[in-house]
C-alpha cells in the first residue's frame, strides 16, 4: 500500500514539473517566428497521436479490438457535427454492443 | 480585448462538454483502480495528479503486478508531452513566476487545445476556464467509479475504455484545418503507429512532435 502512495506523491510532483518547466524557464519571452510555426501544428500532431494510441495501443503492442468500431462511430459523428456528448458516449455504447454479440 | 472573467467563463462554457466526458472516463479510472489501490488512494491521486494518461498508464502498472519505480516511470513518460505543452504555452504567459506557474498546473489536452489561438498563441484565462469543468469532472467521476465499482462489474464491457479515442477525435477534428495542420496530424499519426510496438508507451506521442517540425517546412 505505501508503494501507491509513493506512486501519487511522485506523478502529481513530476506532472508538475513538466507542465511548470518552460513556463518558468521562458516564460513571456516571444518565441521566434519558426518555433512559432512548430507550435501552431504541435496540437495537430499529438493529438492525432493520441487518437492512434487510445484506438490500437495496448501496451507496447497494437491490436485490433472493438475500441476501433466506437472510435469509428466517433470519427463519422464528429464529422457529421453530432454534439461531443454524443460522439463521446455514442463511441461507448458502440464498443460495449460489439463486445456484447462478438 | 474582453476581460479575464468574461474569458474565464466562456473557457468554462467551453469546458462543460469535456467535463462530461472526462467525467464518464473517471469512473472507469475509479472502478479499475479501487481492487488495487483502495478505496482512498484513487480518489487522492485524481485530486493531485489530474491526468489521465499517467493514471490509467501508472495504474495497468500496478495490475500487472510492477513496482512502484515502474507505475512512475510509465506515468511520466506518458506525461512528458506536457513539457511541450508547456514550452509552446510558455511566451503566452505574463507576470511573475507564481502567476505563470498558477496558468501553466490546470493545462490538459483538451484546454490546451482550445485554448490556442490558431497562431501559435495561447488565451490564458481560457485555457483555465476550460480546465475547471475537466477537473470537478475527473475528480467527481473517480468518486462514483470507486463507489460502484464493486457492483459495476468489468468497465470495459460498458465500453468505457472507447471514450478516450473518441475524446481525441472530438479535439483533433476541431484542430487539424488547413494543409500544413493535416500533414502534421498525419505525421503525428503514423510515428505513433510506428513507434507504439518499439518504445516504451508515451514516447511515441511525444516523438509525434517531429510531425510538427516536418509540417512546419511546407508552405501554408
Amino acid at each position: 500500500m505505501t508503494a501507491v502512495w509513493i506512486v501519487i506523491a511522485a506523478l502529481a510532483l513530476a506532472t508538475a514539473a513538466l507542465k511548470l518547466a518552460g513556463p518558468l524557464a521562458l516564460g513571456g519571452t516571444p518565441l521566434r517566428p519558426g518555433a512559432l510555426s512548430v507550435v501552431e501544428l504541435l496540437a495537430s500532431a499529438l493529438l492525432a497521436a493520441l487518437v492512434v494510441v487510445e484506438t490500437f495501443g495496448s501496451g507496447r503492442s497494437l491490436v485490433l479490438d472493438a475500441r476501433v468500431l466506437g472510435a469509428g462511430f466517433a470519427a463519422i459523428a464528429v464529422w457529421r457535427r453530432a454534439p461531443m456528448i454524443v460522439v463521446v458516449l455514442g463511441a461507448a455504447a458502440v464498443t460495449a454492443l460489439a463486445r456484447l454479440l462478438f | 480585448m474582453e476581460g479575464a472573467g468574461e474569458r474565464r467563463r466562456a473557457g468554462i462554457r467551453r469546458g462543460l462538454p469535456f467535463g462530461v466526458a472526462v467525467f464518464a472516463i473517471s469512473i472507469s479510472f475509479g472502478v479499475l483502480a479501487r481492487p488495487v489501490m483502495g478505496p482512498v488512494a484513487p480518489i487522492v491521486m485524481s485530486i493531485l495528479v489530474f491526468s489521465g494518461a499517467a493514471q490509467f498508464g501508472a495504474l495497468a502498472v500496478l495490475i500487472a503486478g510492477g513496482g512502484a519505480g515502474a507505475a512512475i516511470a510509465a506515468g511520466v513518460l506518458l506525461n512528458a508531452r506536457y513539457l511541450a505543452m508547456g514550452l509552446a504555452l510558455a511566451p503566452s504567459l505574463r507576470g511573475r513566476a507564481p502567476s505563470r506557474a498558477a496558468f501553466a498546473l490546470p493545462l490538459v489536452d483538451a484546454s490546451w487545445a482550445a485554448a490556442s489561438r490558431g497562431d501559435g498563441t495561447f488565451d490564458p484565462w481560457y485555457l483555465v476556464g476550460v480546465s475547471i469543468p475537466q477537473y470537478v469532472g475527473w475528480v467527481l467521476g473517480t468518486a462514483v467509479g470507486v463507489l460502484i465499482g464493486p457492483r459495476l462489474g468489468d468497465p470495459n464491457a460498458l465500453g468505457l475504455d472507447a471514450l478516450f479515442p473518441a475524446f481525441f477525435i472530438v479535439l483533433l477534428f476541431e484542430e487539424a484545418r488547413g494543409r500544413r495542420r493535416l500533414a502534421a496530424a498525419a505525421g503525428g499519426a503514423g510515428i505513433a503507429l510506428v513507434l507504439t510496438p518499439l518504445v516504451p508507451a508515451g514516447l511515441p506521442i511525444l516523438a509525434a512532435a517531429a510531425a510538427a517540425v516536418a509540417a512546419s517546412r511546407l508552405r501554408s
